[in-house]
Parts: structure tokens; sequence; C-alpha cells
């Protein structure tokens, strides 16, 4: 930690972890509904839990997108954050707005639209804390050294605070409902998102394999490129069956095969960095972390992506549990893998210690990719027979649900795993063990 | 990455495209919004009892269980087309009276069966939601879901 003002970082990581805790521990909650469904039906019904799981996860990886950038932002400006009594206000009004959304939520007390339940005051306070946020990095980076890191972050940044206005919009008629509540919801994680993930794994990869600034940087611009250049028009693959017109089923088709694309050029750019840079920095988790999010992101969100999105496949797959076991992959692999690899970066510089409990990090990361990975595949197969039963078949919903008991099943024990990695991870960076470094190799002859 | 692109060139490449994309894009959203309030769906039997439906709808947060359109949970049936299920077709009332009967007989209570909440709805709520259930199986979709089955 080179500037005193990064510390705010700390407190924002820890707030993460909080939420990252609960929102796995909804989801196990809600997996184990499906086995159960009598389970909490009167007292807790299962879309409460749901709300839960889905807020938590997108408040937290938020928090964690602010963190990273209050980290981030004055290591490449080199320079103090503007204001750390801005960047503590911020925190306060996102803990008391998510604290009480949450409670809320369990009591029933919400918008009601997917993903966008916050309460009113909580989306305002919202869009407050990211006005405070947007002014203060600004005013850092513009006082400082000016990078293309900090200058993708901070674009994508900015397309976070934008674009989630069009939650503020909420039309009596359910198909322009629809089109510009994927304003928000696809422009975030298919768009603007995606620049942030690609600046974070760009200044780790600057951190992690000291490869030239100018190499890396000009990856990232094109990496950028491709992500909004498919993305934007990408967002036609949601545009299929709400009473929009039907041009965007070949729209959408076309630019969402080209999603594949910055997904692919992110794997390359890793493993290429990772081969050409010299440096052995001790920090193996972080790597470890910065490999397994950009390799995942493809799979989760680009492979799994992929299979269901051309329109004459998604007429048969569209709101099966397909979409889950991709929603599942895409999450963790992009989102939650890329913040887990700035945390394991930067905890040990903002704690002043050494990378401590580098191999229990690194048993968290199997456990939860693999638990992942498992829990994509049973949900893949349960789509597909849902697929053929229901939308091929047409046998109803429920007596359908009734036939993947047994993925439903397997699904809930990859959860536990999930569920035991995170514990894992939360510990393995917060609690110092032991010095478990590992030492540089010997270069092979 | 090769020598042929520098760096400036492919940030200038990023700006540029960019923008033409999402002009593009907002072009098309333009399109769209006219095509589905004069084409897709029934602006004029858009009613007020339809608009309050939907605010049960969203009020109960029915999406985190069912979906819409697709759109939603996958734990509880697909709604966008439950009128046409039920028969409202052919036979308005009958529907009507078997969505309010169902919808009242929540939870089931069946041992091993997803329950659906008691949300107790008055008569004047049941009748909006099923006004905006009917107004959205009108919505023209392209066809969508393959089947009855939602």
């Amino acid at each position: 930690m080179k500037y005193e003002s990064q510390k705010v970082a700390y407190y924002y990581i820890l707030a993460a972890l909080i939420l990252f805790a609960a929102q796995v521990t909804f989801g196990l909650v809600a997996g184990y509904i499906y086995v159960d469904p009598n389970f909490l039906s009167e007292t807790l019904p299962f879309n409460r839990v749901r709300m839960v799981h889905t807020s938590s996860l997108i408040v937290w990886l938020l928090l964690g997108f602010f963190g990273a950038a209050y980290y981030l932002i004055p290591d490449e400006a080199e320079r103090d954050i503007h204001s750390p009594l801005l960047a503590y206000v911020q925190l306060a009004i996102l803990l008391i707005g998510g604290a009480g959304a949450v409670i809320g939520y369990l009591f029933g007390i919400h918008e009601g639209r997917e993903f966008l339940e916050q309460p009113l005051w909580v989306k305002i306070g919202i869009v407050v804390a990211a006005l405070i946020f947007l002014f203060n990095v600004t005013m850092t980076f513009l006082k400082g050294r000016k990078t293309a890191i900090s200058n993708v972050l901070l674009l994508g940044l900015w397309g976070v605070a934008l674009f989630f206005l069009f939650a503020l919009y909420n039309p009596h008629n359910l198909g322009l409902d629809k089109l510009y509540w994927w304003y928000v919801v696809h422009i975030w994680v298919e768009g603007v998102w995606e620049l942030v993930m690609a600046a974070i794994l760009a200044y780790l990869m600057l951190k992690l394999t000291g490869v030239d600034r100018e190499v890396i940087e000009k990856w990232l611009y094109v990496i950028v490129a491709t992500a909004l250049f498919s993305g934007l028009l990408g967002t036609g693959h949601h545009y299929y069956w709400i009473g929009t017109p039907a041009y965007w089923q070949w729209v959408g088709s076309v630019f969402s095969v080209l999603e594949v694309v910055p997904f692919f050029l992110m794997v390359i750019f890793v493993f290429a960095m990772v081969w050409k840079g010299g440096r052995d920095h001790p920090n193996k988790a972080a790597l470890l972390w910065a490999l397994g999010c950009a390799t995942l992101a493809f799979f989760g969100a680009g492979v799994w992506g992929f299979m269901h999105t051309l329109s004459v496949i998604n007429y048969y797959t569209h709101g099966t549990q397909v979409t889950a076991a991709h929603g599942h992959l895409a999450f963790f692999g992009a989102y939650v893998s890329l913040n887990l690899a700035i945390f394991t970066y930067a905890m040990p510089y903002l704690l002043g210690r050494e990378p401590y409990n580098q191999v229990l990090n690194m048993v968290s990361f199997w456990l939860m990719s693999g638990g992942m990975a498992f829990m994509t595949f049973t949900l893949t197969f349960a789509g597909v027979v849902q697929t053929h039963l229901q939308r091929v078949n047409g046998e109803y919903f429920m007596d359908v649900q009734e036939q993947l008991h047994l993925f439903y099943l397997m699904r809930l024990g990859s959860g536990v795993v999930v569920v035991l990695g995170a514990l894992v991870f939360i510990y393995a960076v917060l609690v110092p063990r032991s010095r478990e470094l590992i030492a540089a190799q010997q270069p092979a002859e | 990455m090769s020598e042929a692109l520098t760096k400036s060139q492919a940030r200038n490449i990023f700006y540029g495209g960019s923008l033409f994309f999402l002009a593009v894009f907002v072009a098309l959203t333009v399109h769209s919004h006219h095509y589905i309030v004069n084409k897709s769906t029934d602006s004029a039997g858009l009613t007020e009892a339809v608009a309050r439906g939907k605010g049960i709808w969203e009020k109960h947060s029915c999406i985190n269980c069912h979906t819409i359109l697709g759109e939603g949970a996958y734990f509880a049936p697909e709604v966008g087309n439950v009128w046409v299920r039920y028969g409202g077709r052919d036979d308005p009332e009958g529907a009507r009276e078997a969505l309010k009967v169902w919808m009242q007989s929540q939870p089931s209570g069946v041992e091993g069966r997803r329950q659906m909440p008691q949300f107790n709805l008055t008569d004047q709520e049941l009748n909006d939601l099923i006004d905006f259930l009917e107004w959205t199986s009108r919505i023209d979709t392209q066809g969508w879901p393959p089947n009855e089955a939602g």
C-alpha cells in the first residue's frame, strides 16, 4: 500500500465479504427448498429467499468494484484519494441501504421487479452513493497520472451509474418495462461490467507478471472494444419474445455470438501475459484467481451463453434451467472470481503483511470452482431434460419439475461445497494463520 | 499483439466503435418502443385495472418464483400464457373463476410439493391481477412459448 488513503478499500472489501457469506447462505437455502419444498414455506417463501440471494450478490460485487477502484486508482494516479471522508460516507450510505433492503426483503418490503427489488429510497441512496464515488475517483484521476487502466475502469463505473438510472423507470406497459429493464440488467453484466473486469484483470497482470504497461494497455483497449461492439447490440438476445420486433432475432443472434470474443480474448490475454512475464510474484493465489476468472468467465459467460443464445434454440430453452446454469457460472466466473482475485491481491498490502494462507486460499478456489462447475452441469442437464419434456412434448411445468428431482439433489450437494469454499476463502484472507509462503522455484534446466 | 496496431489506435477504435454501436442500439430501441406501443401490445386496452394488476404482481414479487414471458425465477410456472392455459380465450368467466379459486386455496400444504404463499388478495385485487395476466397473454411474442405448457 503506497498511499494511506487506499486503506478505504479494506472496509469495502470487509463489507463485501459479509454480504458474500449472506449471498451463498441464502443460495444454499434456496437450493434446499428445491429439494424439500415445504421448508420455511410459510415463514420465508422462496421468492424472498431468492431476492436476498440475488440482491446481496449484486451489492457485494458492486462494493468489491468500489473497493477495487479505491485501491487501484490511487496506485495508478500516483496520489491519494481526493477525499477519504467522502469514500466512508459513500460506504455508510451503501451499508444502510443494503442492510435496509435485505432486512426489508425478509419482511416482504420491496418494489418487486426482478433484481431491482430495492425500495425507492434505497435506489436513490444507490444513485447518491454512485455520484459521490464518481466525483471522488474522477477527481483523483484528473489530478494524477492518467493511465488506460484507470480510464477504462472509470468509464465502466460511469456506465454502471448512468444505466442504473433506467431502474427508476417502470412503465405500466409490460413490454416497455422489459425493454428498459434490460438496459440495466444486460448492459451492466454484458457491457459496462466487462470494462471493469478487463481493467482490473489488466491491473493484476501488470502487477503479477511484470509485463510492459504498453503491451497490457493495448490488449485492454482491444478487449473492451470487442466487449462493447458485441455487447450493446447483443442485448437483442433478450428482445426475442417480449413484444419486440422480429428483426431482433437476427440482430441478437449475430451479436451475441460475437459476445464470446471478449471473453476468449481475456483468456488468451491472461495466459499470454503469464508466459511472457518474468516476475515471480509471491501472491500465487491472486494469480490463480485471475487466471481462473478469465477461464471460468469464458466458459460460463462465453460458452454457456452461446449455447442458448441463437433465437432458434432460445425459442425452446428460454426461461428453463438452462438459463439458471448459465447465470450461475457466468456470474461466478466473471465477477465473483474477479473480486476474489483483487481481494486476494490487495488484502496483504492493506493489512501490511505478507500474503499468508496461500495454500488455503487456493484450496478455496478449487472448492468453489469445482462446486460451481458441478452445479452448472447438473442445472444444464436439468434444463435440457426440461426443454424436451416441457417445450417439445408439452408436459406441464410442475409435472416436469418432479422428474428433475435428482438433478436438484445434486445441485444442493454442489452448493454445500461452494459455501464451504466461500467460508475457507473468507478465513484465508482475514485470519493470519501461518507464514505459509510459497518460495520461488529454481528455474528448470 | 501485433506491432501494426498502436495503443492510441486501439483506444480510438474503442471510442469510435462503441459510440457507433450505442447509436445503432438507441435507434433500434426507439423503433422497438414505438412498435411495442402501437403494434405488439394493446395500448388502448391497458386500463387502470391492468396497471393496478401489474402493481400487485410487483408488490408480491411474483417474478421471484414464476416467469413472465420467460423471465423470472423458474421455480413456478410461466404466467405469460396462464390465461390461455386456463382456457380464458374460450371461457373467460370460467378461467377467471378458476384462477381466483387457485390463488385463494394456497398454500396447498401438500408434502413434497412447492408451496405458493397466501397473499390474502381482495376480490378487486384478484380481478386486477387477472386483468393484467389476460392483457399480457395478448402481447405479440413472435409465437413464444412453443406450446400451452409455457
